[in-house]
Order: C-alpha cells, then sequence, then structure tokens
C-alpha cells in the first residue's frame, strides 16, 4: 500500500478521534460524577449543528456570533435536561436514570424534527483557509483545524480539571461526593458545571463533525454519540485520559478498517472490540477495578 | 456552642436516632461513646446534614438544621468522618486545598496549611504523595487535617481510633487535645470509651439510639454502668 494513502487514512484517523475524544469526554465526566450514562448526550452534538446552521444560514448572523451562540445553547440545554431530567432523579435506581436518558435522547431528535423536520439541511461551508501541503500530500483545512481545535480543548480541560478550584471540587465529587459535601462544596452546582462543560464539547464536536461531514438531520448525534460512549468505555468510563485514549483507538481502528478492510465490516470490528474488552477488562484500558457503589 | 434538641433520624422504618438532646460547650471537649449501632456515627451525618433529621440543632444560637450540608461548613462546623474518607486519588496537598475549599484567600490557606503542617509533621514529608497510599494513621491525621483547613470553631471528630495501633491512637488523642487548647471546640464519637473519657470534659453515653446517662469525663468512667458495659468491667 502506498505510504501517502497511509498517512492520509492516518490524519483521517486522528481527526475522526478527536471528535470522538471531546464527546467522550462529556459522557466520562458526568459518568464520573452523577454516576449517570446520559444517552441524550449524544444528541446535543445534533443541537450544536442545528444552532450553527439556523443562526448562520438562516438567520444569517457573523459566523463567530453563530458559532458562540450555537455553543450556549448546547452549554444551557445541558444544565436545564440536567436540573429537570436527572436533578429529581439524583435518589433514584439506576434503571430510572437510564430509562430517562434515553427518553431524554428521544425528545431531543423529535423536538428538533418537528421544528426543521426530518429532511436534512446542508450545514454551511465556511472554511476557506489553504489546505495544508506535506511533500505530495494534501491535508484540507477542516482537517488540520480539527485537530488543532480539539487538541487545544482537551490541553485546556486538563488544565481545568487538574489545577483549578472547580476541577478540584469535580474530582472531589466523582471520588466520594458525602466528604465533598463536607468541604463545603456545592455538589448540586459542580454536577450542574460539568454537564455544562461536557455539552459545550459535544456542541463544538457537533460543529467540528459536520465540516468534515456537512448534512445535518435530527438522527445524526445518534452514530457518533454512540461511538463516543463506546470510546469512552474502552478507555475506562469515568477516566477523563482513558476518554481520549479509547477516542483516538477507535477512530483509528474505524477509518483503517474502512480504507483496507471493508467500509461494511468497519462498524463490526469497532463494536466487537467493545465486546472483546467488556469481556476480559469490563474497566476498560484505564479505568479502576472498582466495585460497583449501589 | 452546639446545642441539639430532640434530633431524630429514621432510615425508613427504622429509628436509629430517637430524640436525643445534648449540647458542646464553648472550648471544651464533649464525646458521645456507646456501642456499635448505638447512632453515634448516624448523629455526626445528621449534624453535618449529610442526612435529613427531625428536631433542631442550634450553633452559636443559629439554627443550622434547615442549611444543606455545604453550607454547614460555612458555619465553622467541620467534620473527620468516620474512616476518614480521605479522596485517595489526590495529593496530600490537593487533600488540604480541598479543606479550605471555602477559603479564597491563598496567603490564609498557606498560613493555614502550615499550621496543620505543625500539628501534622508526618503530612509535610508527604506532601505530594497520593493520599490513598498513606498509612491508616497518616489517612486519619490527614482528615483532621483536612477538616482544619476550614478554619472551624467546632470539630466533629468520628471514631478517630477505628483500626490504629494503641501507640497511633494515643499520638491522635494529644493531638485533639492541643487542638483543643488552640480554641477549637471539639465533639468526639468513640467506640474507645475509655480514651474518649480520659480527655473529655463531659460525655454521653448512647444505647440503641437515645441517651442513656450523661456526666463529666471523669464521672462517667467511674460510674458503675459505664465501667460494666464499656470498660470491660
Amino acid at each position: 500500500m502506498e505510504l501517502s494513502q497511509f498517512i492520509m487514512q492516518f490524519v483521517n484517523g486522528l481527526n475522526v478521534g478527536s471528535i470522538y475524544a471531546l464527546i467522550a469526554l462529556g459522557y466520562t465526566m458526568v459518568y464520573g460524577i452523577a454516576k449517570l450514562i446520559n444517552f441524550a448526550h449524544g444528541d446535543l452534538i445534533m443541537v450544536g449543528s442545528y444552532g450553527v446552521f439556523y443562526f448562520y444560514t438562516v438567520l444569517k448572523l457573523p459566523l463567530w456570533i453563530a458559532i458562540v451562540l450555537a455553543i450556549l445553547l448546547c452549554v444551557i440545554l445541558g444544565a436545564l435536561i440536567e436540573k429537570i431530567a436527572y436533578k429529581p432523579l439524583r435518589k433514584a435506581s439506576k434503571i430510572s436514570l437510564l430509562i430517562t436518558a434515553i427518553g431524554m435522547s428521544y425528545l431531543l431528535q423529535s423536538t428538533f424534527q418537528l421544528i426543521f423536520t426530518a429532511n436534512p439541511k446542508v450545514f454551511p461551508n465556511f472554511i476557506n483557509l489553504p489546505a495544508l501541503k506535506l511533500g505530495d500530500i494534501l491535508i484540507g483545512a477542516n482537517y488540520y483545524l480539527t485537530f488543532l481545535i480539539s487538541i487545544f480543548l482537551l490541553i485546556a480541560l486538563n488544565i481545568l480539571v487538574k489545577h483549578t478550584k472547580v476541577g478540584r471540587a469535580m474530582r472531589a465529587v466523582s471520588q466520594d461526593a458525602g466528604a465533598a459535601q463536607l468541604m463545603g462544596i456545592d455538589v448540586d452546582k459542580t454536577i450542574s458545571i460539568t454537564f455544562m462543560i461536557g455539552s459545550g464539547l459535544a456542541a463544538i464536536a457537533g460543529i467540528l463533525y459536520c465540516c468534515l461531514y456537512p448534512v445535518v438531520s435530527p438522527y445524526l448525534g445518534a452514530v457518533p454519540g454512540i461511538k463516543a460512549f463506546i470510546a469512552a468505555v474502552l478507555g475506562g468510563i469515568g477516566s477523563i485520559p482513558g476518554a481520549v485514549l479509547g477516542a483516538f483507538i477507535l477512530g483509528m481502528v474505524e477509518v483503517m478498517s474502512k480504507a483496507y478492510l471493508s467500509s461494511a465490516l468497519s462498524d463490526t470490528i469497532v463494536f466487537s472490540i467493545l465486546i472483546i474488552m467488556l469481556i476480559f477488562k469490563p474497566s476498560g484500558i484505564l479505568g479502576k477495578n472498582l466495585k460497583e457503589k449501589v | 456552642m452546639l446545642k441539639v434538641k430532640d434530633l431524630a433520624v429514621k432510615y425508613g422504618m427504622i429509628e436509629a436516632v430517637k430524640g436525643v438532646s445534648f449540647q458542646v460547650k464553648k472550648g471544651e471537649i464533649v464525646s458521645l461513646i456507646g456501642a456499635n449501632g448505638a447512632g453515634k456515627t448516624t448523629i455526626m451525618h445528621a449534624l453535618s446534614k449529610l442526612i435529613d433529621y427531625e428536631g433542631e440543632v442550634f450553633l452559636e444560637d443559629k439554627n443550622i438544621s434547615k442549611l444543606k450540608a455545604f453550607q454547614i461548613v460555612k458555619e465553622s462546623l467541620a467534620q473527620v468522618p468516620e474512616r476518614r474518607r480521605v479522596f485517595s486519588d489526590m495529593s496530600v496537598e490537593e487533600n488540604l486545598k480541598l479543606g479550605a475549599y471555602l477559603n479564597s484567600n491563598n496567603q490564609e490557606i498557606q498560613s493555614d496549611m502550615e499550621k496543620v503542617y505543625k500539628y501534622f509533621p508526618r503530612l509535610s514529608e508527604r506532601k505530594n504523595q497520593l493520599a490513598g497510599t498513606l498509612s491508616g494513621g497518616e489517612q486519619q491525621m490527614l482528615a483532621m487535617a483536612r477538616a482544619l483547613m476550614s478554619r472551624p470553631k467546632i470539630l466533629l471528630l468520628d471514631e478517630p481510633s477505628m483500626g490504629l495501633a494503641p501507640l497511633l491512637i494515643k499520638e491522635i488523642f494529644n493531638i485533639i487535645q492541643e487542638i483543643n487548647k488552640n480554641g477549637t471546640t471539639i465533639l468526639l464519637v468513640e467506640q474507645n470509651a475509655k480514651m474518649a473519657l480520659a480527655i473529655s470534659d463531659y460525655a454521653y453515653v448512647l444505647e440503641t439510639g437515645k441517651i442513656i446517662l450523661e456526666g463529666s469525663g471523669k464521672q462517667l468512667s467511674d460510674s458503675q454502668e459505664v465501667k460494666k458495659a464499656y470498660l470491660g468491667g
């Protein structure tokens, strides 16, 4: 196989991986802190993309304002979902939470179908930067931008979680919410902030995803959402570095299997990895072997 | 300092604490002693509002029974919970910073940190070590240091002796007395009645969710009933 083609596929894998990473972080952070698989998280990707479509294409607002508004929309929506749907169930059984999350996912999809119809919309193409030329390899602007933005966000998030007061509070709540309260930490507020950060990242991931595949539909979030969820489980749900690692592995496997094996089999391979992982190391690559607290 | 009136806690149908009233005077060490299941830890959890309860709790004449757990820390009540519950994936220093969560003055935090390192020099040697890798005694010290970082007027200690070697228990109890001498009021819950009574100004004996006896530390250690039930004859 030609080297230049392999490099192209590698770049492609990094891109898909970095988008999955942004989404997977939302899953893993929310799980870490609220012990909840937020299945509506994937749909925030869709909300973010519709946001840009609506503010930019329909309302014709300037691009940067449209993007900022779309992210804000998701941040607020994420906080609202937590407050309305999940917070009242904080002491309920896990299965109730899970079903609520699935219901929330359908609610978002149906709402956006009602507003924008089921017909896919064309996502605006707004990246007009020149392609990057490495020898005889051309890397499109949307590719390297996706990668750079994701890496920047991953680093920023890492600093936030490791070195700020908010980040310390988030880690404290995820380790022992009761003890965190004894420190004077407002657990509800911290959970809310976590949802907001996760939702903001999902919005950005959605916008980047649509820069690569420029079609917006109400079900847009389902596939990248579930893939990112697999990435989070693969890396060890609850672990932030795990989610990033899982996402890049998954992105790479997906792209490479599409390129060199068969595009029809690609998803089969991805899901098989999940199943194999769950059989042999259910806690994930970087996850801890903690017993479930019930 | 702390006044508890008719505090009752129910877990479903079971009444774990059946209306207890007691008080802790400023500057004193007061202990609640009793066997396993008497309701000691339940009372401690209630005082920090980790669980809901009936009855009223006053801290320096302010009713704190309607406050949420994180707000109670603002009222200068700190708790060292049973089994320490340090944040094991974080360093000693990070644990201390979390203890000072409500304080946003970095200079104060630094000077408080130096103060707690004076009580617990061993912690300063290990400040970059993960809390989970500390020994049981060191974790107990860390939990106490962490609670002190919030500058409490009253410190609640739940079973500080649990699982520690006798020599270490002695060391911990000496430090408790020292903290008290430096102006912090202390409410202590202990199964180790002998040690607790020895350092207490006043004590209450708890049995199946009720206070059955009270008196000064000395009175209770001399009492026949307490001797029989808790001090091994």
